[in-house]
């Protein structure tokens, strides 16, 4: 079966090239020999023959490929150097029916930008790379490239490559093929008839490829530059098929693309509705309209908790309780952790401020008004910022009875040891706000706001833990469990 | 199933929220303390909304993709502190340079170099500035609460396509890592429409989407048309808030964590009775410049309030025109001021002027 190769400009190319600039319009700005004009046309009919002009976007590398957008007929974009599989990816993830092309040179793909080609790879991104190596740098004027070959004399190699100095050349087509997710790789040559015929079918099955959603696909092309290795055109094509070939053999690397289904990428919602069922939180405060007010005196000025204790104790979860429960009743409030390195084992400590006033600096660095700390240190470091009458809570399994002036109103519960009975340590939390429960009845609450703080624990507890029914239930269990103890151990302080 | 639009959330969480309401359609990122949550978010809510969330491979890769993204006309966004931000210069210039609209968000800790991972305001100049090579500008919004972390970034994505110019949402480590309680926005009515300049099949495929021009006077005709966008820009998006200005001696301008404990610095200094106010940029490019010289009036001291090396204090002094004093009241290295320390260097600067004024 032979095919008819009609000769011509393709149609994947403009008629003329106007967005050339100067005077000549018909042909293209590489050198005779070189080998991205016979690439490119390959390229130009392949995209005219596959009617995918109107879908594909061929990427305008750093290189001597950076004009390619002077040439085709077909969305263009021009990319940083080495980035165009980056740019690549998000031009085909946001929009799955495009047809992208990443075209590229060995310094572009080889060297500054090989991560991110090799992790478009590796992604098993669904495009096209088609690398031209022609082991020079061209547009830069005939620099080493990742691609030169050992003893190549080029500009910045002009002893020529040293294998000690600058190793080995960069095989990338074997490289590409030692990974799992592309479909398909293969080395052509853009040298005899025989080789371009070859190449011409690697563009179109790469192409092919990209059409049917088989993900990622990538063809070497070995190219002359014969205007940077100063040979003329014969000596150009025995250098690729003399020098080049041995070091970089032609051939299929890996071809799987029938073994592969083709990529599924789901569509965005945006529908208003659907949007907010998925991003929206389920109500919990059910019956408090945004105009409810907590009477109670203490609710009437801004109020600075502070908390404290080891990483993992559950501090910053405390933390965020209390400014859930104060923002179920339409209190302003701010939470602030400390953050970083030292919460993976260190002291962990926040700053919760609740207000109806705007809240200014979120930082408490003086006259908290409640201190609930979890372990020594930071009754050691914090107790200094409680504010005269102000309320301290600590947990009495771990932290001695603090030394403090009588003004204050001291807490302690036996926190640990009944959040463990209760099953574990996690529960230590809801203990605590029993605790704080109490304290706040017996000094500072209305009646109507002590029935009121537990039930905002209560909606608080599945705001947190919205569908985890068995750590709703034990916390509070364990909320009520602190309260009876701190009621208990005052009674029988009397 | 009734639904709440409040929720307790921390300003990195905010910031996806915003942007997924907004019609956010992909979020390409790199982890990076102290901006990781805005990640962590992205991965858990894009994919629910069926958008896409990929974690690139580096930062280069990251803005590169926004490139790709936003040359298809869709909404896209990334996110990153410091060092990731240096990183990605180089594909912000090239998104300026080729008119392409994308919200980058910052979250600020403290440098130079690895510095550490505490809060700082040092990408000020990077950002505000330009940042990466060549004669652009980015809009930059600088949130100073959780709901202004939601709500400027899906201003950002308005602003973003409006001008055709990558957005800059820039808040610091606190701002970030801090949680508020927000009033969740209404999601945008319906899918926007991809624009007429997109790579997208449908459009005219000889769209291009480049910075390269090789003309010398074509490129300078494409300076100048950035420069005008920018001067409209200047004009009509100069966003502030002002707080106890009207009859301000003494005001204070901050931006970020800074602007909130300003906030609460006035309102010791008035305490004390000392007429003092804030101006809070919220657009910090364009810079409020109209609202300081409204403020030039009576104002007989400004306080340049920073956690960097006094970055900001340059665009201050320029906006008013050296005409009233200018001091800079600073931390750096993760170190942030106290109120007591802001009150008394406010007090110490009125203070010295006073004398100084006597002297003269």
């Amino acid at each position: 079966m032979t095919e008819t190769i009609v000769h011509g400009r393709p149609k994947g190319f403009f008629a003329t090239f106007e967005r050339r600039p100067g005077p000549i319009k018909k042909n293209m700005h590489y050198c005779p020999g070189c080998g991205h004009g016979i690439l490119q046309k390959l390229i130009a009919e392949a995209i005219s023959d596959l009617q995918i002009q109107d879908k594909t976007i061929i990427i305008s590398p750093v290189g001597c490929s950076v004009f390619s957008y002077y040439y085709f007929d077909c969305f263009g974009i021009s990319v940083p150097h080495g980035r165009a599989p980056a740019t690549a990816t998000g031009l085909v993830r946001s929009n799955p029916d495009s047809i992208v092309i990443s075209y590229q040179g060995d310094g572009d793909l080889g060297a500054i930008g090989f991560n991110n080609f090799i992790q478009a790879a590796n992604r098993g991104e669904n495009m096209c790379v088609f690398f031209v190596n022609n082991a020079v740098y061209g547009m830069t004027g005939g620099q080493m490239a990742p691609t030169t070959l050992p003893g190549q004399k080029t500009l910045t190699s002009p002893y020529g490559r040293s294998t000690d100095n600058e190793g080995y050349p960069l095989k990338v087509s074997e490289m590409v093929a030692a990974l799992d997710s592309p479909v398909y790789v293969e080395r052509a040559a853009l040298s005899t008839a025989k080789n371009i015929l070859a190449a011409r079918k690697a563009v179109r099955k790469a192409l092919r490829n990209t059409i049917d959603r088989k993900g990622f696909s990538m063809v070497e092309f070995l190219a002359g530059c014969p205007t940077n290795l100063k040979l003329d055109a014969k000596a150009m094509n025995e250098f690729i098929n003399n020098r080049m070939i041995p070091c970089f053999p032609l051939g299929c690397f890996k071809d799987i693309a029938d073994e592969r289904d083709p990529i599924r990428r789901p569509a965005g919602i945006y529908d208003r509705k659907k949007v907010r069922e998925l991003l929206y939180p389920v109500r919990v405060e059910k019956g408090v309209p945004p105009d409810f007010r907590n009477n109670s005196e203490i609710f009437q000025k801004t109020r600075k908790i502070k908390l404290g204790g080891f990483g993992g104790q559950g501090v910053l979860s405390l933390g965020k309780m209390i400014a859930t429960m104060g923002r179920l009743r339409n209190f302003n409030v701010s939470w602030l952790p400390s953050y970083g390195p030292e919460m993976r084992g260190g002291t962990a400590n926040c700053s919760v401020i609740i207000s109806r006033k705007t809240i200014g600096s979120p930082v408490i660095d003086k006259n908290c008004n409640l201190l609930i700390v979890l372990n020594q240190p930071s009754m050691d470091k914090f107790l200094p910022e409680l504010k005269q009458n102000g309320v301290l809570i600590y947990d009495s399994t771990t932290i001695a009875k603090p030394d403090c002036s009588p003004d204050k109103i001291v807490y302690a519960v036996d926190a640990s040891n009944i959040a463990k009975k209760i099953g574990s340590l996690m529960y230590a939390n809801s203990v605590i706000l029993g605790a704080l429960a109490v304290a706040l009845d017996s000094y500072f609450l209305t009646p109507a706001d002590q029935a009121d703080f537990d039930r905002t624990f209560e909606e608080a507890i599945m705001d947190c833990f919205s569908n985890k029914e068995t750590i709703i239930k034990l916390n509070i269990e364990a909320f009520y469990a602190g309260k009876k103890a701190v009621i208990e151990s005052r009674a029988g302080k009397k | 199933m009734e639904y709440s639009n409040k929720m307790l959330l921390k300003g990195n969480e905010a910031v996806i929220y915003g942007a997924l309401l907004a019609g956010c359609d992909s979020y390409f990122g790199y982890p990076i303390t102290p901006a990781s949550e805005i990640a962590h978010t992205a991965a858990l809510l894009f994919p629910r909304l069926g958008r896409v969330f990929l974690q690139a491979e580096s930062e280069l890769g990251a803005i590169n993709m926004v490139l790709g993204a936003a040359a298809t006309g869709r909404r896209t966004m990334t996110a990153s502190s410091g060092l990731g931000i240096s990183l990605k210069q180089e594909g912000v210039s090239y998104l300026a340079g080729s008119n392409l609209p994308a919200v980058i968000v910052d979250i600020m800790r403290a440098g130079p170099g690895l510095g550490n991972i505490g809060p700082e305001q040092g990408d000020y100049n990077q950002v505000v500035k330009g940042g990466g090579h060549g004669n652009y500008r980015c809009i930059v919004l600088a949130p100073a609460s959780v709901q202004e972390m939601c709500d400027l970034t899906v201003l950002a994505f308005d602003l973003a396509d409006k001008y055709r110019i990558p957005v800059y949402v820039l808040a610091d480590g606190i701002i970030g890592q801090m949680m508020e309680s927000l009033i969740l926005p209404e999601p945008v009515a319906v899918k926007r429409d991809i624009p007429d300049w997109a790579l997208e099949p449908g459009k005219d495929r000889r769209n291009l989407v480049t910075s390269i021009f090789l003309k010398y006077d074509r490129l300078e005709e494409v300076n100048r048309a950035l420069q005008q966008k920018y001067h409209l820009i200047s004009e009509q998006e100069q966003r502030v808030e002002e707080y106890l200005t009207e009859d301000a001696e003494m005001i204070f301008v901050a931006y970020g964590i800074c602007a909130r404990l300003a906030h609460s610095a006035v309102e010791a200094l008035r305490d004390q009775g000392v007429k003092a106010g804030l101006i809070r940029p919220l657009t910090l490019f364009p810079f409020p410049t109209a609202a300081l010289n409204r403020a030039k009036a009576h104002a007989r001291l400004f306080l340049s309030v920073e956690l960097s090396n006094g970055q900001m204090i340059d665009d201050l002094r320029l906006a008013l025109e050296c005409a009233v004093p200018v001091k800079l009241i600073n931390r750096m290295g993760g170190n942030i001021p106290t109120i007591d320390e802001l009150v008394e260097k406010g007090l110490k600067a009125m203070n010295e002027l006073e004398k100084g004024g006597r002297r003269s």
